[in-house]
């Protein structure tokens, strides 16, 4: 089953097209990674998707159900409360965590859900699942500025899987983390793509996305450049993705 | 005269002076969240509007303001007021010019929470009113108080202010004392409280900054 779907997705930022017609979409239990240099445009066309920011034209659509469409030359997105459905198929994991400084690691998990209708002791009992899953039952009480940065990602993980999300997005989730926090992170998203959930990553880390991805996409100047396995990406003969490719997975 | 002797002749005027701190606070703090909101709402009008009266009520002498409003139902309006209006006029002064320091206040606090937290709140579902009263405001909060300690000491020496229209505060008090006794000594009895007064003021608010240090942003 097709989650998500995009159609000649544009977008510009003071008249410079950093998006200039992206068309992805992505299967049931697929694992996407995003790749390219700074600036090809990967986190805006991931922040397009979650509709942090909106399409200047294309097509959005989750689980067959159309978030955004294009009409005359301008974007048109769906109602308020068909939004605020589509929202919950995806989740996301962002660079900087961003998780609520002022609760403890478990009302960071536990609100959302109640906010989406579950009672206190669901919530709870599902925050508590995530957190040992996760390595992260001791924390429960503490406050995101007593944990590393790892443990914080790891958090933001878990409040992100407690809503049960068909998609899960990650916005380059180990760039703010030094390499030893990188892999206890990486190793929750490998934990992930084993039980099949549908991920779409950004990231720069080569080596791990080779090993994750059923699908790698590399994009440049707005524009995805190359698309295909892990095998294919890394065999082809196309002198700019080897470039690339090559200097990234040397470190 | 010795300083006991005053002191009690002040009392009065100190629970005056307490409660024009209070009901200042009382109204202004919360008065301006509203005054912040509309300074930064998307609506040009409003937010024009927002800016106009912030820039009036700082940029016009407190004690002029609490003059205006205590003379304005008789020149403006011909009303009649009674001897309860000089109280109430100094704490709708007080209220309207602290509500809008408070609410640029507030605005340097929300403004600079960063944008991370709204776009997660916004992907975790929250709603926009959720996202304010849950996420932003706490943070918020926590963001402003040094600012706030300090526009509440400065009120409490503000109060003063209002022997403009012979308010019976303590201050108001010490300077006819001061006067008739050709004395400085009730000044000194007045300088003497507020400065005790502030001590309290400052520890409270240290206790308040404390209670919050359980997390950092």
């Amino acid at each position: 089953m097709e989650l998500l779907k995009i159609e000649n997705c544009r977008k510009s930022f003071d008249g410079e097209e950093i998006l200039k017609g992206i068309s992805m979409s992505v299967n049931e239990g697929e694992v996407v990674s995003v790749i390219g240099p700074s600036g090809s445009g990967k986190s805006t066309l991931l922040r397009c998707a979650c509709m942090l920011e909106t399409m200047d034209g294309g097509v959005l659509s989750y689980a067959g159900k159309t978030a955004a469409h294009e009409k005359n030359g301008h974007v048109l997105y769906a109602s308020h409360a068909e939004l605020k459905e589509i929202r919950k198929t995806f989740g996301l994991v962002f660079q900087n965590f961003n998780l609520f400084p002022h609760y403890s690691v478990l009302k960071n998990i536990t609100e959302p859900q109640m906010l989406a209708g579950k009672s206190k002791e669901d919530a709870e009992k599902k925050a508590f699942e995530m957190l040992e899953k996760l390595g992260l039952s001791d924390k429960a009480k503490s406050y995101p500025c007593q944990l590393s940065g790892g443990q914080q990602q790891r958090v933001s993980i878990a409040r992100a899987m407690a809503l049960e999300p068909k998609i899960l997005f990650f916005d380059e989730p180990t760039s703010a983390l030094d390499p030893e926090l990188t892999g206890e992170v990486l190793k929750v998203i490998r934990d992930l793509a084993a039980m099949h959930m549908t991920m779409i990553i950004v990231t720069h880390e080569m080596s791990f996305a080779r090993e994750v991805s059923d699908r790698m996409i590399f994009m440049e100047n707005g524009v995805i450049r190359a698309e295909g396995t892990p095998e294919e990406l890394f065999s082809s003969e196309d002198e700019r993705l080897k470039s690339f490719m090559g200097r990234l997975s040397g470190n | 005269m010795t300083l006991d002797v005053i002191f009690k002749l002040l009392m009065g005027g100190m629970g005056v002076t307490v409660s024009i701190f209070v009901l200042t606070l009382l109204f202004s703090i919360p008065l301006g969240l509203p005054v912040s909101l509309a300074r930064m709402s998307r609506n040009k009008f409003v937010s024009a509007l927002s800016g106009i009266y912030i820039s009036i009520m700082r940029g016009t002498p407190l004690m002029l303001q609490i003059i205006v409003i205590y003379f304005l139902p008789f020149y403006g309006f011909g009303i009649n007021v009674t001897s309860g209006y000089r109280f109430v006029a100094v704490i709708i002064a007080f209220s309207l010019n602290y509500a809008a320091y408070f609410a640029e206040i507030y605005r340097s606090g929300i403004q600079s929470v960063p944008k991370g937290q709204y776009e997660a709140a916004q992907i975790l579902g929250y709603s926009r009113l959720q996202t304010f009263v849950k996420i932003i405001m706490p943070q918020m909060f926590k963001r402003v108080l040094p600012a706030m300690t300090n526009e509440i000491i400065t009120l409490v020496k503000d109060t003063s202010l209002s022997f403009a229209i012979a308010t019976a505060e303590m201050f108001t008090i010490a300077k006819q004392i001061a006067a008739k006794q050709a004395s400085l000594m009730p000044l000194m009895a007045a300088g003497i409280f507020y400065y005790v007064f502030n001590l309290l003021v400052a520890w409270v608010c240290k206790k308040v900054e404390k209670h919050y240090d359980y997390y950092k942003i």
